[in-house]
């Protein structure tokens, strides 16, 4: 468990990036931090492997205040994921994944055999083992990306807007990939988007974030769809501009989900799917 | 043709005194460039002053640098090791550069990433930042092989062993033979140099070619 | 240290400053033969460099023959065309643009090279001929890194001048080799030190060149 302590961060020129935030991101489970760009969930999510550190309260991983860890140690047993993979151009892809248990002293062999495991888990042929970064796809990348935020068997996996620069289709694949590892691993994960469908669609437990870190509504996606704290939470859910107030219309050719201005949004199955 | 044929020996023993001047010169200004480029990247402050000394140090006309340096340093104005500190200055000046946009080259996404990693200070530096910054870095560094090696001819004027000797003595005795195959080992010398180093850069790098495939 | 006070000393001597060869002719003889090798290989270099960044054509070779040029020994190349030619100011000349011509070439096609593609886009489809295109886009905004160019080539040349009293030319170089001949190490010293100082006085010019094209460019 993740939690923080009425967490605030102030830089010396006065921005307040982060005002008094306290939360719990739960064992196993995927907590969102969504939010428009400058809310601060970015400095949030770095103050638990303190690539910041709060100006005051405290973050806590169980029962270990991070302020007491180093932060090279801190930093190799928590994994993190960012935009753009930010993997290392001039290592090959198998070595990019190794790269903390190399940096940790597992014996080279066995690393790499980790390695080639995790690109079978992401769904990366392990082929591509011995290609550089700039000759895969943005969404191999950013495979690469999550086999190397796992490679050290982490317990808590930190994403910042990992799908952020692929196009939508390989976003949704990803997300999918990112649901059924999640299945698998149950790892604690934090990730922050400003994307409020990819929220929805990963999220156990939704943090919904106004400027400074304020907290505007926290709960599971069924919780922030139904009932909307206030009306900057349900204009950020795009509730009474159309966006998620879905109605079904009939047509020819079937059932049709459409949103507020009567655009499709989808066909309603029939029979309805079974809950995975 | 049949000047250089009948002075192989002595175009031979040229080369080599040529080189053990350039070499060393070179490797000197690398060598002394990284750490100054370092700071002038890290620190913003003094980048603009560490820079504009650099290309000051440019403007110093080789020869009187080659004939008043041994008055500061006490060595002999024909001894090898005033003709390299003066390459060297003058290596450092082009390098300093290089070396802090090279190392300054290197992309925030990736600094930050290995920081996530868990790399500490000093690993970032050798394993993350020094060999992204080797293209940048090796263009520089081939700049500064072959200046220094059309350079070292000056200090032929004084009378120093190396290939300028050959256009002083073909000058003064009016061979032009000799003159132009001094001009022309110096350029092939240079380039042969240059080669080596686009082939260590391969074997070093081997990223960058894959990148362009 | 005192070298140093000596050749400021012989600087300011009035009996060295006056006449054919004092202090100011020389460096009056030193500054233009600067200004005409560079202007001479501006003349060479700046519309090749221009045809090279447009078309985007000969690229390798230009990159190539400038390596080669930067690898040509100045002294070989100024004693070489003064065996040839005879001693006199085309000798050092000619060596002295060849010197030039890589520096300012880099810097003509790189500025244009160095353009966003998405603007030279813009400009055709606006509608921009060729000749437009050259003349209103590339040119303007190549400005500040063909300066650059021009800038490390006079420094270069500024530096290097003092070889053509070498072939029998002026220049400040006149100082140093007879300095050289009697072991007067503060009449070299003091050579190296004028050439210094025109050089700081050309990179201030340089400078102020710089920031005002810079100014002009946000403006426009």
């Amino acid at each position: 468990m993740i939690r923080f302590d009425n967490v605030s961060k102030s830089y010396p020129d006065g921005t307040e990036a982060v005002r008094d935030f306290s939360l719990q991101a739960p064992s196993g489970q995927t907590t969102v931090l969504v939010g428009s760009s400058g809310c601060g969930k970015t400095t949030l999510l770095r103050m638990v492997n303190r690539m910041v550190d709060p100006t005051s309260g405290s973050v806590w991983i169980d029962d270990d205040n991070v302020a007491d860890i180093a932060p090279v140690p801190l930093r190799r047993r928590i994994g993190y994921v960012m935009q753009n993979a930010g993997l290392l151009p001039h290592r090959k892809v198998i070595d990019n994944i190794a790269t903390v248990p190399l940096l940790n002293g597992t014996p080279k062999a066995e690393a790499h055999r980790r390695a080639l495991e995790l690109m079978e888990l992401v769904g990366l042929e392990t082929s591509m083992a011995n290609r550089y970064p700039d000759q895969l796809s943005g969404g191999q990348q950013q495979r690469v990306g999550v086999a190397r935020g796992l490679a050290a068997d982490p317990n808590i996996l930190l994403m910042d807007e990992p799908f952020g620069a692929v196009d939508p289709l390989v976003r949704a694949d990803l997300q999918t990939e990112l649901l059924r590892i999640q299945r698998e691993l149950h790892k604690t994960i934090v990730f922050v988007t400003h994307d409020i469908a990819e929220a929805l669609a990963l999220g156990d437990q939704i943090v919904i974030l106004a400027k400074g870190a304020r907290v505007a509504q926290a709960g599971s996606p069924q919780q922030v769809v139904a009932e909307p704290a206030d009306e900057f939470v349900a204009d950020f859910l795009g509730l009474g501009r159309g966006g998620l107030d879905l109605h079904l219309r009939e047509t020819p050719g079937g059932t049709l989900v459409v949103d507020g201005h009567g655009r499709p949004a989808g066909r309603l199955a029939d029979p309805p799917r079974a809950e995975s | 043709m049949g000047w250089v044929l009948a002075n192989l020996e002595l175009i031979g023993s040229r080369t080599v005194s040529h080189l053990l001047l350039a070499v060393p010169a070179i490797v000197l200004s690398f060598v002394l460039a990284l750490p100054l480029g370092w700071f002038a990247a890290t620190h913003q402050w003094s980048r603009a002053t560490l820079l504009t000394a650099a290309g000051l140090l440019y403007a110093i006309p080789s020869l009187p640098l080659f004939v008043v340096l041994p008055t500061i340093l006490g060595f002999g104005v024909r001894d090898a090791a005033n003709v390299i500190v003066a390459l060297t200055l003058y290596g450092l000046a082009l390098m300093v550069r290089s070396a802090a946009d090279a190392l300054a080259s290197v992309g925030a996404p990736v600094r930050l990433s290995s920081t996530a990693l868990g790399y500490s200070a000093a690993g970032r530096f050798w394993q993350v930042e020094l060999p992204l910054a080797g293209p940048v870095l090796l263009a520089g560094l081939r700049v500064v092989a072959v200046s220094t090696i059309s350079l070292v001819t000056v200090s032929s004027l004084l009378g120093v062993d190396n290939l300028g000797l050959l256009f002083v003595d073909g000058f003064q005795r009016g061979i032009l033979a000799e003159v132009l195959t001094g001009i022309i080992a110096t350029v092939v010398l240079a380039l042969v140099i240059d080669a080596l180093l686009v082939l260590l850069g391969r074997a070093l790098m081997p990223w960058t070619r894959a990148a362009r495939r | 240290m005192n070298y140093f006070t000596e050749a400021i000393a012989w600087i300011l001597d009035p009996a060295n400053a006056e006449g054919s060869g004092g202090v100011w002719a020389r460096s009056a003889e030193h500054l233009w033969y600067t200004l005409l090798a560079v202007l001479l290989a501006s003349v060479i270099a700046i519309p090749l460099g221009y045809l090279v960044g447009h078309t985007g054509r000969g690229r390798g070779l230009v990159v190539a023959s400038t390596g080669a040029a930067r690898a040509l020994p100045t002294l070989g190349v100024v004693t070489l065309v003064g065996l040839i030619l005879g001693i006199g100011l085309v000798a050092p000349l000619v060596a002295l643009v060849l010197l030039a011509v890589p520096s300012v070439l880099a810097g003509a096609y790189a500025g244009i090279e160095a353009i966003d593609p998405r603007t030279i886009d813009a400009a055709r489809a606006m509608g921009m001929s060729d000749w437009q295109l050259l003349t209103r886009v590339e040119i303007p905004l190549g400005l500040p890194l063909l300066l650059g160019g021009v800038r490390s080539a006079t420094l270069q040349v500024v530096a290097t001048a003092t070889l053509a009293a070498y072939v029998g030319a002026g220049g400040l170089g006149r100082f140093l080799f007879l300095g050289l001949k009697t072991q007067d190490y503060p009449q070299m010293l003091a050579s190296a030190l004028l050439v210094v100082l025109i050089a700081l006085i050309l990179e201030a010019l340089f400078e102020i060149a710089e920031r005002v094209t810079a100014r002009r460019l946000h403006v426009v």
